[in-house]
């Protein structure tokens, strides 16, 4: 009786545990299956013309989407502009001269606005962008992926600072510099690998947003007029090349993701690189 | 004397008085921390401005149908009337399934990555799992629409209708046309996005378990795997119901994926292989179209609902993710 209780137990044992095995596994390989799909579907499609040439009117086929690999471009420069500067400083307050309770209440709210769904930000840029002055247009999606910015730039901001040894401030103040001289000169630079990853982080992860651009920067099927104006998105396109009935937007839109895809987990791939080496040294 | 004093300010209390003040201005202390104060409050700025912009906007809204807009079926843009149950009941269902999928799967892959997998290889697999988690939505939805959907309704659709559709109960669920788009195919797609919020954080906790919890399990005779499900996921239960909250907040905002694989239809089904809408899609794909005011008003007022439900969930999983960290998980 007793050896098949223990029997059952250790059958048990074998059995979930390969199980929990047998899920990691699974998870893992939907980003190769991921992965291989784009590979496969976007490799054939993809051509030199995809990022020299403009959308072709409706029902031609061929064309390229040089413009929306600009306006994507565009688009997270302003969003850097926007909000990473914000987040590096809110994130040098936080680990550096932040008090306790209103520390307490900026980073709760920061976490808080890392949460809010994509599709919101939209509608707050919207609000406060396009509203007032009653069209689309880059700006707009610029502050929408701006505020999306600043709250991963915070974090990781901080977080990196904080790893920052204290005698490395001592040292400096020791030597008789001032509190901002020791963050500016010592402290910054120290954590300067790290900072930097997360805002690569940052920059990646809104690059591939759509959401809050469907009523922000909008679309456009050529190249953009200027900062006031409706511009294109790789993601935009994307999306609205895949719900769209033509076989040929469907292989453009996979090229697309392709792209899109390969410089999103490239800029990942790399932030690791810096941090690994920042960490090395 | 008096620069010492200053430079160490964090470490001795600040000299009072208008002359400590102005040299620690001249130095640049003050400025620096100012400059960066007002950065962390532009941050609060920005949060409230935002939840002021969605109140403002959607006034009108609000006004004009008051709290039967969540109980309000009916959603017509052609005689403006605006209800918004359609889509919350969207909402929940598609996260609802996208949990049931990925929590077990999510929890089975924390527990190989902190209890079973040597160091170099977890760390490695985590790596992927966060690749996957930054994988862009709609490259998701992108998969969605042209592996997913077809797959639905091509052999899980009609497998599912002809054996789990059968049975009593829960074969409601199951039952009617299969269009291949629908609540089922948008909990999927959920589900494989939020499974690696659920892995990354789960395996944190997990990692902060202390050794001796597994040793003295083990000590007693435990299994391995009674070990660890006996006394290490529950000491971290506080935390990893917190990695789910966080999927959960994800996954009802999730927008993307969601409209390019649920089919858009304003409309409460039984059957988990009809098509739908959620809060999140429903604005993604009509608010450039919202003509009236009280249509565009009431696109605000869905997004009013997400943002709060989101917050809410949010701050809760911050709140239970903390209190594990701390040690505060153990079980009573």
């Amino acid at each position: 009786m007793i050896a098949l209780r223990m029997f059952w137990r250790k059958s048990l044992n074998y059995v979930m545990l390969t199980l929990t095995g047998v899920a990691a596994f699974a998870v893992v390989s939907v980003l190769f299956l991921i992965l291989g799909y784009l590979l496969w579907n976007g490799g054939t499609s993809l051509s030199w013309n995809f990022f020299t040439q403009l959308p072709k009117p409706v029902g031609e086929t061929g064309g390229g989407m040089a413009n929306a690999i600009v306006g994507s471009l565009k688009l997270l420069f302003l969003a850097a502009v926007m909000g990473l500067p914000v987040g590096l400083l809110a994130g040098v307050y936080l680990a550096e001269f932040g008090g306790k309770t209103f520390s307490f209440v900026v980073r709760y709210t920061t976490d808080l606005l890392n949460g809010v769904p994509s599709i919101v930000i939209g509608i707050f840029a919207y609000s406060l962008v396009v509203l007032p002055v009653k069209h689309f247009s880059a700006l707009a999606g610029g502050v929408a992926l701006g505020i999306m910015v600043i709250p991963i730039t915070v974090r990781s901001t901080e977080e990196f600072l904080r790893a920052v040894p204290g005698n490395m401030r001592e040292a400096a103040m020791a030597l008789g510099a001032s509190r901002w001289k020791t963050i500016a000169t010592v402290v910054l630079p120290a954590a300067s690998g790290g900072i930097l990853t997360g805002m690569l982080l940052a920059l990646a992860r809104v690059a591939g947003e759509t959401a809050p651009l469907l009523f922000t920067a909008f679309g456009n099927r050529f190249w953009s007029q200027g900062w006031g104006q409706p511009i294109a998105s790789l993601p935009v396109m994307i999306y609205t090349y895949a719900v769209a009935p033509y076989d040929d937007w469907h292989r453009q839109a996979w090229a697309a993701g392709l792209v899109l895809l390969g410089l999103v987990l490239l800029s990942n791939l790399g932030a690791r690189f810096i941090l690994a080496r920042s960490k090395a040294v | 004397m008096s620069a010492a004093a200053t430079t160490l300010a964090h470490e001795v209390p600040p000299q009072a008085g208008p002359r400590a003040f102005l040299h620690r201005l001249r130095q640049g202390d003050e400025i620096a921390h100012l400059l960066t104060l007002t950065f962390a409050a532009v941050i609060l700025l920005l949060t409230s401005l935002l939840v002021y912009e969605l109140w403002v906007n959607s006034h009108l809204s609000r006004t004009q149908f008051g709290w039967a807009f969540f109980w309000t079926k009916v959603w017509d843009p052609n005689f403006d009337n605006f209800g918004a149950a359609p889509f919350i009941y969207g909402t929940l269902v598609t996260s609802a399934v996208a949990l049931v999928l990925a929590v077990p799967l999510g929890l089975a892959s924390a527990i190989f990555l902190s209890e079973l997998a040597p160091r170099k290889i977890s760390d490695i697999i985590s790596f992927l799992i966060d690749l996957l988690a930054a994988v862009p939505s709609v490259i998701y939805g992108l998969l969605g629409i042209f592996i997913v959907v077809p797959l639905m309704r091509t052999t899980v659709g009609p497998l599912l209708i002809n054996t789990v559709g059968n049975l009593p109960y829960i074969g409601v669920l199951f039952r009617g046309p299969n269009y291949g788009v629908g609540f089922l195919t948008a909990g999927i797609v959920l589900a494989i996005m939020v499974v690696p919020f659920i892995i990354s954080v789960s395996r944190e906790v997990l990692l902060t378990v202390p050794r001796e919890q597994r040793e003295a399990a083990m000590a007693l005779g435990a299994t391995r795997w009674e070990s660890t499900w006996q006394v290490v996921v529950p000491w971290a239960r506080t935390g990893i119901m917190g990695s789910v909250f966080l999927a959960l907040a994800r996954a009802l905002g999730e927008t993307m994926a969601v409209t390019m694989v649920i089919g858009n239809a304003a409309a409460i089904k039984a059957s988990l292989l009809a098509p739908g809408d959620t809060i999140a899609s429903t604005i993604a794909n009509q608010f450039t179209e919202a003509t009236g005011d009280l249509y565009l008003s009431s696109l605000i007022e869905l997004g009013l609902v997400l943002f709060l439900i989101t917050f809410i969930l949010n701050g809760l999983a911050r709140i239970l993710i903390v209190a594990t960290e701390r040690g505060g998980g153990r079980p009573a």
